[in-house]
Formats: structure tokens, sequence, C-alpha cells
């Protein structure tokens, strides 16, 4: 569906970091963990962005993005009470398994793991970022999971080093019934290994450039199983054993 | 005041209004289901298909440009079988019209698929010859007038249903492949297909299409569509399916005017799932403003200086 959505809240998290909240009814209640939302930002851009769903309280839902572009930078400078054009829920997220999730988030690949931790019965999360600067959502993580490991690429956070660091250690430690993952594809490459070794199934959250986001265009194609899918329709979340690395 | 008569013709064809939904733009129309009743368009040009499935290009596909976008998906579809055995007939319970959409690497391909469609019960046939994103075929049928000619010649004598050509912006006088296409028996025309273009991450000095090259569409296309309908419709008496740019009912109007009796829309989906529809009501309200009895009068309108 679309529907405008009044802005609830707009705040910044990090220097380009920012986190939107929306007024949107029905389509935050609707809305599963790992999907997202594909949001108009102004008359000259012709493709919508997507954006992954962070978190949703009753009909409120919370997307974080990052300004990359022109895009973005329209969409971070918008006031509340503003109304926003949003396309969603979209595409096939994480299924909850019973029993016990680790959720893993790489930089701006960790809000997803927010909603999707709350979904779960219990979850543990590891989470990396590129240093101390750019940690987000630290406070809310903590009060949906049992435990958060911390990796910071410069070591000015927690562990020095990358997040499949603390997944080998937290699979050596606990048993999980599945990984989540979302992040950059090196790190969900390095994550699938290590739930592999650990013998935990992974569901990895893979993004591509995206048209139409609803499976007509095509042009999310994203190789799975040695045939292409595409993200927006099939995934974005799909199982790391059968993604082509 | 009258009900606006919305209805045209396409070479036979009546579409119950004039808005069709570009090829590749739209897919089968499934996904589209879910914000409104396919049968209140005129007509859907299917995902192009080709002969056996296609895979399509690496990713990414897709590139935004000002006003416009680029893509290079490559074809991927599922053959013309899979698109006769899986889609046609849940597509075939809605009331709207459908074109197949094909390409073929061989003259003989473009026969076989074009007698398997118009045998499962399509109603038109448009031939690619302009695919910009494909090595073999597409492209190089639409850009040399004899072949366009050759491969118009051999669709025509294996299909029941009108036979539509696809034609590329991609030349120096489209009117030549036009007429070509005329000559060798085409029952309409369709114009524009993208213009083939390029963007450069200038951080990375990589194209952002991993194809480096792909087709522009999109309102920067418009005007470029205009004209080419504009000269087209001067030059052969072929009824004209026009796209290229198409996000509102006055946009769909000047393809009207420059002489195409229905329009497609495409890259306005993206933005806007409801933009045919729009595209739709805009037109029926320029033709009620200007006092016309039916949208179809439109068409060839314009009064060039």
């Amino acid at each position: 569906m679309t529907k405008l959505c009044p802005i609830a809240d707009l705040r910044q998290l990090t220097g380009d970091v920012f986190s939107l909240t929306l007024e949107a009814g029905e389509l935050a209640r609707t809305t599963r963990p790992g999907q997202f939302v594909n949001i108009r930002c102004g008359e000259g851009l012709l493709l919508r962005r997507p954006i992954s769903v962070c978190d949703v309280e009753g009909s409120l839902l919370t997307v974080v993005f990052q300004v990359k572009g022109e895009g973005t930078q329209w969409l971070s400078r918008r006031q509340t009470g503003e109304e926003l054009d949003v396309l969603g829920p979209l595409g096939h997220g994480y299924d909850i398994p019973r029993g016990k999730v680790l959720v893993v988030g790489g930089g701006i690949g960790v809000p997803p793991m927010l909603y999707a931790a709350k979904c779960c019965q219990e979850a543990d999360a590891c989470v990396g970022f590129r240093s101390a600067d750019n940690a987000i959502l630290l406070e809310e993580l903590n009060a949906v999971c049992g435990k958060v490991m911390i990796a910071s690429d410069d070591g000015t956070l927690g562990v020095h080093g990358f997040v499949d660091a603390l997944v080998r250690q937290a699979l050596s430690e606990d048993s999980y019934a599945a990984v989540f993952a979302c992040g950059p594809r090196p790190m969900l490459k390095s994550v699938a290994r290590a739930a592999k070794e650990g013998n935990t199934p992974c569901f990895v959250s893979m993004e591509e450039r995206m048209g139409c986001g609803v499976g007509a265009c095509l042009v999310c194609a994203c190789s799975v199983g040695g045939h292409y899918r595409h993200v927006c329709k099939d995934g974005p979340v799909f199982n790391s054993e059968e993604v082509d690395w | 005041m009258e009900k606006m008569d919305i209805s045209v013709d396409l070479a036979g064809v009546t579409l119950k209004n004039p808005v069709v939904m570009a090829s590749g733009t739209f897919g089968f129309g499934r996904e589209f289901r879910q914000f409104y009743d396919l049968s209140e368009l005129g007509g859907i040009c299917v995902k192009g298909l080709t002969l056996h499935p296609r895979e399509g290009n690496p990713p990414p596909r897709i590139a935004e440009t000002p006003m416009g976008i680029l893509n290079s998906v490559g074809l991927q579809n599922p053959g013309v079988d899979g698109f006769i055995a899986h889609e046609l007939p849940w597509l075939r319970e809605h009331d709207v019209k459908i074109i197949a959409n094909i390409s073929g690497n061989t003259p003989e391909e473009y026969g076989i698929m074009c007698e398997k469609l118009s045998r499962a019960g399509v109603d038109m046939i448009e031939v690619n010859i302009s695919c910009p994103n494909v090595k073999a075929g597409g492209l190089q049928y639409g850009v040399v007038p004899e072949m366009a000619a050759q491969v118009t010649e051999e669709v025509r004598g294996h299909s029941d249903v009108p036979v539509m050509v696809k034609l590329s912006p991609n030349v120096t006088d489209i009117t030549a492949i036009a007429r070509a296409a005329a000559e060798a028996g085409a029952d309409a025309l369709s114009l524009i297909n993208t213009i083939r273009g390029m963007r450069i991450d200038v951080r990375t000095r990589r194209p952002v299409l991993k194809m480096n090259t792909g087709g522009l569409s999109g309102p920067a296309v418009l005007p470029v569509a205009v004209r080419m309908v504009w000269e087209v419709a001067q030059a052969v008496d072929l009824p004209i399916l026009g796209m290229g740019g198409v996000s509102k009912g006055e946009d769909a109007a000047q393809l009207m005017l420059a002489g195409a009796s229905a329009v497609a829309v495409g890259t306005a989906c993206f933005a806007d799932p409801y933009a045919p529809l729009k595209v739709r009501d805009g037109l029926e309200k320029i033709a009620a403003e200007q006092g016309l009895a039916r949208v179809s009068e439109l068409t060839g309108g314009v009064k060039p200086w």
C-alpha cells in the first residue's frame, strides 16, 4: 500500500545517521521484522528510497537511515508533522524461529536488528561500528537483548575488530536457533561463514540498487542458488547458505 | 454532460482507455494487483519474452539520473513457454488487452515465439527490435532498415493477431526504420524504447551499471519521444503506441497530439504505482476541457508552426 504518513519524530543519531518515526497506522501494524518501506524523497527524484524498518510501536514506525545522496539528504531535512509518501511494508523479512536468536548488525545494518530482536522470544546481539562515534541504538538493543556484544574497527568501542569474531565467540559459548544478520556484503559473508562453522542457520538481509520495490522491474538482482532472485520481493532476507557469495 | 468516450483503437484492437503499461516496468502485472484491479488499464505490454528463459545481466542494473533512470536488466524472463503456462492464464481473467513483447536472436526465433503466442491467445504482439541491453538480437534489428523489415515479415507471417514493431530511438533517422517495418507488414508501431546512456561514479571512477551502459527512461526522454512520434506519424500511415517519460495526463496528451493512438506508462510506476490511472484520468480531463467527445480526437491534432 502507499500511504501519506505524518512525521512524528526526526532525530540525528550521529553525524550522518538519522532516525525517522512515522505515524503509519495499519502499515506499521502489518510490518514484519526485516521488511522495508520505500519512501518518496521529493518530486525530482524518480526512485523511492528503500529503508529497512528499525522499530514498530503500535502505529509508529521507525526507520534509521544514513545520508548518502540527494534523496536521503532531502529526507534528513524534513520537519515533524510533514507527510511522507510511503510504500510498504515490502519484502520478505526474517522468519522468527522458536528459541534464542543471535542478531548481528554492522554499521547502518544495525537498525533492522532492533525490531528483529524484539520479535524473537529471546535474543543476543553482536554489533559492529567503524568507531565509537558511529555507534547507534545501543541503549535500545540493551533493553530487548540478553547480551549485547560490541566491536569497532578502530578499537574505540568494545572489542577491536570485526563482528564475525564476536559471532564465533557467541556461538561457541551459547546455542542459538538462528543467526540474523544485516550489514555490508563482506561482513555478511564472514558472518555466514562463522554461522556455518557453528552449525547455526543464518539469514542475511541483502542490499542492491532497487527500482519499483515490489518485484516487477527486476533490477535488484541478487544471485541465490545459481539464479538471479530479487532483493525487493524474494528478499531482502535470504538463507545465507543459498546466497552465491 | 455526456460521458467522455475514452476507448481507443490500436490496429483493430479496442483498448477501453488509451493507457498501456510499458514492457519491462510492470512485470506480468502480478505485483500491481495489490494496488488496483488490472482491468482498470487499457492494456499491458508484458515483460520482454525470449524463446528460452534468460537470467539477465549482473547487478547493479539501475542508476538514477536527472529526471530519469538508466537500466540494464538484460531481458530476464521465464521464456515464452513459461509465460504461456504460468502467467497468461491468470492475466486473461482480467478485462485488459494483453500485448506480448518478444525478442529473438534470429528472425526464425521471432517467428516461433509469435506463433506460440498468437495461438495461446494474446491480443497483440509487440516486436522488440530495440533492446539496448542484450548483445545478440534486439537492437541490431532496430538500427538497419533491411533487418527490421526481415524480422517484421517473419513475425507477420506467423501471427494471427496484430503485430506492433517497437522502434529504437538510437538511430539517425527513425522514419527509415518505421517505413521499413510498415512496408514489411507491421500493423502498428510503438516508440520509443530507451535511449542509451551512461552514468559514472566519480569517486570510484566506475560506471554505476555493471554493464557500463544502459537505457534511459523517465521524464528526461519525453521531448525526444514526442518529436519521434511526430516524425513517424508523418512518415507512415500506421497507428502508434507512444511512450517515453509519461507520468501525467498532459504528457500523454502531447504524445497523442503528436500522432499516437494510445500511450504507454512505464518508469512513472516506480515512484507511484498509481501513475497509469492518474495518466488516464488526466487525459480524460484534458479532452473534456477541450470539449472533445472522444479522447481519440486528440490523435494527430498538433498544429505545427
